[in-house]
């Protein structure tokens, strides 16, 4: 239910993307989703893989520093309104909200987000109980 | 005597300075007799000093000539250190008046103390620094020294005072203001480091004022090492005479040597501080002319008598006459030292205090470096330190907060402003021997 997602620490500046991008590659690791969050000097770049643990185990072997979090793939109707009503469900909670971003996968007609709460376990239990839809496998995902 | 008449004595005479050109076989004679003294005060006085000469079997009959001084134990940055705050002084603290404070080599800083004849005599070295560098009593003078724990402000300020001039107290910092006040206020001379100079004039051209087009005449610059070039610099962009001053808190704070007008060598103010000059690995003086690492006594202190103070300080003694006629011993301007301190905005700064201060934010490891740049005058620090494991987090807050913790702990250390950048792993260069901690770009 919650997924792991890879997080790494790039220096805002030419080239550093493509060490952890090419390291991937030659390990035969697809990225399924990702999102490259920047500030001034540093980025962090976030990564879900099929195989978490094994992609750590090669960054970090390539000098990477990487970290491992919880993240939650919710599924969002795919027409106008449908991320306002999973937000408004999330805001009734009192869920945080640290970041969000977007699966390129799909679960049938529905979009998939990646959200990164305070609390995954919490905003596990408050999701499902109010029917907001949770991927359960990355399997689920199939691709458009 | 008149302020004109003063003016027309050659050589910026005040009647302070008659010590300046004090005969050398009548100043040896002073010298030894202070030194007994100050031997004396010391071993009465100082527990560390007189362990150290039991020690060496030595007392202070021993001392019967002005070169048994070779005989004496040195001191260091690290005895004020070890004996934080006041296991130095030789007075009782109901005698002492003033206690400033100055960057130590770890967090604590150093604390030296001062009584009411030490502060007189301070004030007089001062005033002699200002009348050799042709400053004299119709004078006014901008002081953008720091005022504070600081011994440069206050160091300044009570010389200038007791010169007669007229001071504005500005200490540092708000650039405009220094401009406005130094256009205002007919300044005709200021104290600052060098390189906030540089800044001042800068700033002033970008405030369209041209300093030529001032009264200001003089600056009085120290608290950081400065070149040839830095001075010619500063003289064709300002149209000051810019004149060096030497000091270090330790001994008393600015006021130990000084440029004359003849800006060819620092005067030490020997009659008070007792120059010799090693070698910095042997501690054996050196023939005169020779470079090495200047080493100083004080000779009239009461609060606080140092020793054989080694100051890292690498200069030689300048030999021959001097322009002004001034019989105390000149050393060459202070180029460079012997340890790994570095100076930002006149302020000491030691890379292992940086490195504590890097530390205590829990899971840094001591992979840094040390970045300095000049900017329009300005020093600028970049703290360079590698995301571990433990600091990274996925949240870019959460690294911001990494970020300002670290620039936090340097500036509670330090007292100034460093810009923290946080760098991949293995980026900063691992050294066999002893790292290469701070990468120095100013030119300076």
């Amino acid at each position: 239910m919650k997924i792991q997602q890879l997080s790494l620490f790039l220096e805002n500046k030419p080239r550093t993307l493509r060490v952890p991008t090419k390291v991937l590659a030659d390990a035969g690791i697809n990225i399924l989703t990702m999102s490259l969050a920047d500030t001034e000097q540093f980025g962090i770049l976030r990564l879900i893989v099929q195989d978490a643990p094994k992609a750590k185990a090669v960054l970090e072997k390539a000098g990477c520093v990487v970290n491992l979090t919880e993240v939650i793939a919710v599924e969002v109707p795919d027409r106008p309104g449908g991320l306002d009503g999973v937000l408004a469900v999330i805001e009734q909670s009192e869920l945080n909200i640290e970041y969000v971003y977007s699966f390129t996968a799909r679960k049938g007609d529905r979009a998939v987000m990646v959200f990164r709460f305070d609390n995954p376990d919490q905003a596990l239990k408050t999701l499902t109980a109010k029917r907001v839809g949770v991927i359960a496998e990355l399997e689920q995902l199939t691709k458009d | 005597m008149t302020i004109e008449q003063w003016n027309d004595l050659p050589g910026g005479f005040h009647p302070a300075s008659a010590m300046d050109f004090l005969p050398k076989p009548q100043m040896r004679d002073l010298q030894f007799r202070r030194l007994t003294a100050v031997v004396q005060r010391a071993f009465d006085n100082v527990g560390l000093f007189r362990s150290r000469m039991k020690e060496r079997g030595l007392s202070p009959a021993d001392i019967r000539s002005l070169n048994d001084i070779v005989k004496l134990p040195f001191s260091q940055k690290t005895d004020l250190r070890d004996t934080y705050p006041f296991g130095l002084f030789a007075s009782p603290m109901s005698e002492i008046v003033r206690l400033h404070a100055s960057s130590g080599t770890t967090g604590k800083p150093i604390v030296v103390s001062y009584t009411k004849e030490d502060i007189e005599v301070w004030a007089s070295v001062m005033v002699r620094t200002f009348a050799a560098c042709g400053l004299h009593r119709g004078d006014i003078i901008q002081n953008a020294y720091g005022y504070g724990l600081f011994t440069g402000g206050l160091g300044a300020h009570y010389g200038a005072e007791a010169l007669g001039a007229t001071v504005i107290p500005i200490s540092g910092g708000n650039s405009d203001r220094q401009i406005m006040v130094m256009k205002d206020f007919g300044v005709t001379a200021i104290c600052s480091t060098p390189s906030y100079f540089i800044h001042l004039i800068e700033r002033a051209g970008e405030m369209g004022i041209d300093m030529h087009d001032l009264p200001l005449r003089a600056g009085i610059f120290g608290a950081e090492p400065w070149t040839e070039q830095m001075r010619k610099h500063i003289e064709a962009g300002s149209g000051i005479k810019a004149y060096d001053i030497y000091g270090l808190s330790e001994i008393i704070g600015p006021g130990v040597a000084s440029e004359a007008e003849g800006q060819d060598g620092l005067f030490i103010f020997e009659d008070h501080f007792y120059p010799e000059i090693v070698d910095p690995q042997t501690g054996e003086p050196l023939p005169e002319g020779e470079e090495g690492e200047l080493v100083l006594t004080t000779l009239s202190k009461r609060a606080m008598p140092v020793i054989r103070y080694r100051t890292h300080d690498i200069t030689a003694f300048l030999s021959g006459p001097s322009k002004c006629g001034r019989t105390l011993r000149r050393i060459r301007r202070i180029g460079r030292r012997s340890d790994d301190m570095f100076i930002i905005r006149g302020v000491n700064v030691f890379p292992s205090q940086i490195e504590a201060a890097l530390l205590s934010v829990e899971g840094t490891l001591p992979h840094y470096q040390i970045i300095l740049t000049r900017d329009k005058g300005l020093d600028q620090v970049e703290v360079q330190v590698e995301v571990t494991a433990e600091i990274f987090s996925d949240k870019v807050k959460a690294m911001e907060q990494v970020q300002g913790k670290l620039a936090h702990a340097v500036e509670r250390t330090l007292g100034i402003r460093v810009k923290i950048r946080l760098v991949e792993p293995h980026t900063i260069e691992r050294s066999q021997g002893k790292a290469k901690r701070v990468i120095d770009k100013r030119n300076m």
